[in-house]
């Protein structure tokens, strides 16, 4: 099978919140993404499918510049958001990530409260009144789906939850900084499949105020939950369009392939 | 295809007994050695209990140590032994968190992490007598004083490789998840640090200060060349200062019955101490 390189990526009908221009990424000599070219819409879910290995995880990871915290990586080429440079921006990388909130694969509730997990994310760009604050933890709580299941116990330990609800925390505690765009990586694979519809719902729900972008290894889900999906091989970007017609009459036969399951 | 043949059912049996019986064997041989560090140790245990026990009265903590054949207790020694581990710990444990948050989180494989974990391990392993005689040239020669200040300053520098030793261990624990989430969120890498990983990590940290806490109290060549001793009462550090561990070593080597004693009623307090400070980081170590 070859794969050409330069694959043309179909641009979607509305404005792009995020466009990426001809990205490369190396972990050190290994040379993970080749020249990356996309526009992912705003308020839409755009999913990225492709076997393990296929450069979607770092693909998301630059996005929010993630890979900076390992000297080894690096990033070259464009990343714009509303038209903004990421990979040359001035601007603190922490400003960024407040605009390209994150979830990962592993749920990952920090060591206090369910009410700190998200007063932290808070309190590092808004200085608010002790209302305030209450009134964003809840609007985030309620907003993850969440609120009914911790009202009750606000300060306990955020580990002390399931799972599933300890991803939703991860959420709610994203959204609570009020970003633009939120990045999933892979955010169901470590929970059951009860816990994994609440997501699922919980992200169609989110796409109305948010840019989502979404990582999955399980094609059902970039199915059930996207509206633009991008199919990844070996670093290159294959295919990139609207999730019904990746799905049911793609252009090329690797990305065909992939999705009946021929290959993968 | 077949793939090999199966063993022969009887063949297969009587290889399992021998491999059992293996397994008692070495079963037999651990609980024998087990048995024997338990032994000693427990003797120990009951020596110090029985001798110690027996001197205990309220007079230990009111009065300081006795000329030969007088009554008296402890009071000066125990004072100035957890005047001189409260300081050096103080000191000591600050400088090992950050040292262990600086291994761990910054540069753990820059040529000064590497440089300060070697020298680290070997801070670790050295003889406390080596780090006495260092305060001693360092301190007392120049200021020409034996003092508490040289003592704690010693026992300081006993604290510190350790807490490096297990914040930086603690630390390594920690999932890269976990920091991730963090950083993503936009925090500075201080408040990454300070709220989540060492907050994360903290059982662990303070169960490393307290292991070296309970190590300190009952080192004694360091304070032999530094704090001394003294046979009275002092409420400051700049002389000679009364300790615990010196005073038992002291009085344990005396003739005198009354100075034996006191020194078995030390070593039981030491004792009690350190096994205190061990359950209460077991304790802590559990609770996470």
């Amino acid at each position: 099978m070859t794969i050409m390189t330069d694959t043309p990526a179909s641009a979607p009908a509305s404005p792009p919140k995020m466009s990426v221009r001809n990205l490369d990424f190396h972990y050190g000599k290994f040379h993970a993404l080749k020249d990356i070219n996309l526009d992912i819409p705003g308020n839409q879910v755009t999913a990225f499918i492709g076997p393990s290995g296929c450069g979607k995880s770092t693909l998301l990871r630059a996005f929010n510049r993630m890979f900076e915290l390992y000297p080894d990586q690096r990033a070259t080429g464009e990343i714009l958001l509303d038209g903004e440079n990421l990979l040359t921006s001035k601007q603190d990388v922490a400003l960024i990530r407040a605009r390209i909130g994150m979830v990962f694969q592993k749920p990952t509730p920090f060591p206090m409260s369910i009410f700190d997990n998200i007063a932290f994310g808070v309190k590092l760009f808004e200085k608010l009144s002790q209302v305030d604050l209450e009134e964003r933890v809840e609007w985030a709580l309620k907003k993850a789906a969440l609120w009914d299941e911790v009202k009750e116990k606000l300060f306990q330990g955020g580990a002390s939850l399931s799972g599933g609800q300890q991803q939703r925390l991860c959420i709610a505690r994203c959204i609570a900084i009020r970003p633009e765009l939120l990045l999933f990586d892979e955010p169901c694979s470590a929970l059951d499949p009860i816990s994994t519809a609440r997501i699922e719902e919980l992200i169609a729900e989110l796409k109305k105020d948010y840019t989502v972008v979404i990582v999955t290894h399980n094609m059902q889900q970039a199915a059930r939950v996207s509206d633009y999906t991008a199919y990844m091989y070996l670093g290159d970007l294959v295919e990139f369009g609207e999730t019904e017609q990746m799905f049911f009459k793609p252009n090329r036969r690797e990305t065909e392939d992939y999705i009946t399951g021929r290959f993968g | 295809m077949n793939g090999p043949a199966r063993p022969d059912p009887k063949l297969r049996a009587a290889f399992f007994a021998r491999r059992k019986w293996m397994n008692r064997v070495a079963l037999a041989l651990s609980l024998v050695a087990m048995i024997f560090g338990v032994f000693w140790l427990m003797w120990i245990l009951w020596e110090t209990l029985w001798l110690g026990f027996g001197g205990l009265s309220l007079t230990l903590f009111t009065q300081s140590t006795p000329p030969p054949n007088d009554a008296g207790g402890l009071a000066n020694a125990l004072f100035g032994s957890f005047m001189m581990v409260a300081l050096a710990t103080l000191v000591g444990a600050p400088i090992g968190v950050l040292s262990g948050v600086y291994l761990a989180e910054y540069h753990p494989r820059g040529w000064l992490a590497v440089t300060v974990r070697f020298v680290n391990d070997l801070l670790l392993s050295a003889p406390s007598i080596v780090i006495g005689l260092f305060v001693y040239a360092v301190i007392v020669i120049r200021f020409r004083q034996f003092s508490g200040w040289a003592g704690a300053a010693a026992l300081s520098l006993i604290v510190i490789p350790v807490v490096i030793r297990t914040t930086e261990n603690m630390l390594a624990l920690i999932p890269s998840s976990l920091r991730e989430a963090a950083y993503a969120l936009g925090a500075p890498k201080w408040k990454v640090i300070v709220h989540v990983t060492l907050n994360a990590a903290r059982a662990g940290v303070v169960t490393g200060i307290l292991l070296a806490v309970a190590r300190i109290s009952g080192e004694t060549a360091p304070l032999l060349f530094t704090a001394l001793n003294n046979q009275f009462w002092t409420s400051g550090l700049s002389g000679p200062t009364a300790n615990l561990p010196v005073t038992i070593f002291q009085f344990a080597m005396s003739p005198y019955e009354n100075w034996q004693q006191l020194a078995w009623v030390g070593v039981f307090l030491i004792t009690l101490a350190v096994l205190g400070l061990n359950i209460l980081a077991r304790l802590l170590s559990r609770h996470k």
